[in-house]
């Protein structure tokens, strides 16, 4: 039995109104930025932006992926790591967009990123205006140790999901984990169902 | 290989975890990376802390190592990137 | 030493605030008693847990500042966004429990059997374990000299200041202080560079062995400094705190 430091208490941790946030959350109004790599910086006019695995490949420049429709959302993140981050405001693409530019029927996709990182996630999970890849975060362009130039953005899943530096999709026929996936974290990651670690 | 953010550490800081983990001092062990072959001290490695949990990566051409994640009240580690650790 | 750490415990056990000493306004010295203690080497450290009573857990480490032989003294620096910080240089007082484990680390640790000439660069709170190797030193009656090149922010944020202006036999400490100097300050007054190092450090033809402790950004400017003025890099070695001021 670990003896109780009297007195120590988390730093943070304001409770949410109920239902707002999933169990074992506390809402956060830092934004941590630690990574599990160092930082890429890709210039610009290097980056695209590919979907693999489709009927036909097809890929975007940043200019073109500029020129792609573009939605500014307000969605609220959850962090396997119990901080819960209400009311960020992004701008980006659709992955409707995205994956209406190519025909494939294939389940699944690998999101593939600068520096190796990789997620995997269900194209249903991608679709019916559920996820984006996000170039602006608060008004402002993504920050590089935010993610950009852009980001996946999955707000009802984990946040380990919403992958930084993005760089594309990989559509599958099976569900392979990625990265955290690999070292035990959840295939799927809901947070309303605490999924955050193999098993649960 | 651009220098190193501020917040990165080294093999010294998670001296403790590798030592519940392995169950032996482990900041000297040589570890030689399975993609470029580098050698040194496991302290002298590379050091991502996401929470999620720790990355330790080769100085020298970025490939992860080890990774260790807390789950459960257990902690796991992973030394595929590891082409030996003595 | 070949890496024969000494064996401390591998679980966790209960350790007893005995004292503490604030050694600046921001920075705090906490004597433990720690039943089972095995001993330490100079330049090891201890990871601290605490348990609030939701059963929310926090883990730190923090280096041991004082010798073998002595009481166990860690040296807290308080983080302004810190969770632990805040806790151990402001709320705890004598009596206090917290958990500890170690012994830890068998790389970056000094005897005098590993002989010299010291070079020893502290950036800020990175002097913590470099002055257990100092005090080790003179327990054991080492004639090893040693240079110390301690980077602080201001004079008041020097840690350990009386002590290191002891003067004593075979230790030579300078100081830099990157933001503010005090009036009549003879000494540097800027960020450790290449030209600093050559001023302070031992030549390398006098085979060194070197100790660089602190901040990441510290460390990685100045290990690459000291190789390039011929240090062989396997006796350069490096602790980085990750990032803190200094």
């Amino acid at each position: 039995m670990s003896p109780i430091s009297r007195g120590f208490h988390r730093r943070h941790g304001e409770e949410a109104a109920a239902g707002r946030v999933p169990p074992g959350q506390y809402v956060t109004h830092d934004f941590p930025v630690l990574s599990a790599g160092p930082t890429p910086h890709t210039p610009l006019a290097n980056w695209t932006f590919a979907i693999e695995g489709a009927r036909e490949p097809k890929s975007w420049t940043w200019q073109e992926f500029q020129a792609l429709p573009a939605e500014t959302v307000t969605v609220d993140i959850h962090c396997v790591t119990r901080w819960s981050k209400l009311d960020t405001t992004w701008t980006g693409v659709s992955v409707d967009v995205l994956l209406g530019a190519v025909s494939y029927d294939t389940p699944y996709v690998l999101a593939f990123c600068d520096g190796g990182y990789t997620t995997n996630l269900p194209v249903d999970d991608l679709t019916g205006g559920k996820a984006w890849v996000a170039y602006n975060y608060d008004g402002g362009s993504l920050a590089p140790e935010h993610g950009g130039p852009a980001r996946l953005l999955v707000p009802h899943l984990y946040f380990w999901k919403s992958a930084k530096w993005v760089r594309g999709l990989r559509l599958r026929d099976v569900d392979a984990p990625g990265f955290w996936e690999m070292y035990g974290y959840h295939m799927y990651g809901d947070p309303w169902r605490e999924q955050r670690y193999a098993g649960d | 290989m651009e220098p190193l953010e501020d917040w990165v550490v080294d093999g010294n800081a998670i001296g403790g975890m590798l030592l519940e983990v392995f169950g032996t001092e482990m900041t000297a062990a040589t570890g030689t990376c399975g993609n470029c072959g580098a050698t040194g001290p496991v302290a002298e490695l590379a050091v991502y802390r996401p929470d999620l949990g720790t990355v330790v990566r080769c100085r020298h051409c970025d490939n992860v190592l080890m990774v260790l994640v807390q789950m459960h009240g257990v902690t796991c580690v992973d030394t595929r990137g590891l082409a030996s650790l003595s | 030493m070949a890496g024969t750490a000494v064996r401390g415990r591998l679980t966790w056990q209960t350790a007893t605030v005995s004292s503490v000493v604030d050694e600046t306004a921001k920075v705090r010295t906490l004597s433990l008693e720690v039943p089972d203690w095995a001993g330490h080497w100079a330049g090891q450290h201890l990871d601290v847990r605490l348990t609030a009573d939701d059963g929310y857990r926090a883990e730190r480490s923090y280096s041991i500042a004082t010798a073998p032989g002595e009481p166990v003294g860690i040296t807290v620096e308080r983080l302004d966004d810190g969770e632990v910080s805040p806790y151990l240089t402001e709320d705890v007082r004598p009596g206090d429990q917290i958990e500890i484990l170690g012994p830890i680390g068998g790389y970056f640790v000094w005897d005098p059997v590993d002989g010299g000439p010291l070079l020893l660069l502290a950036g800020g709170s990175g002097v913590v374990p470099l002055r257990a190797i100092l005090r080790h030193r003179v327990r054991e009656e080492s004639p090893v000299p040693v240079r110390l090149l301690y980077s602080s922010r201001t004079w008041a944020d020097v840690i350990y200041r009386t002590e290191l202006e002891q003067r004593t036999q075979g230790v030579a400490v300078t100081y830099t202080l990157t933001r503010a100097q005090p009036a009549g300050w003879t000494s540097y007054g800027r960020r450790v560079d290449q030209q600093m190092l050559t001023e302070v450090a031992w030549l390398a033809t006098q085979a060194p062995l070197a100790y660089v402790c602190g901040p990441t950004s510290f460390v990685e400017s100045v290990a690459a400094g000291l190789v390039a003025l011929g240090y062989p890099p396997d006796r350069v070695k490096t602790e980085r705190f990750g990032a803190t001021g200094s």
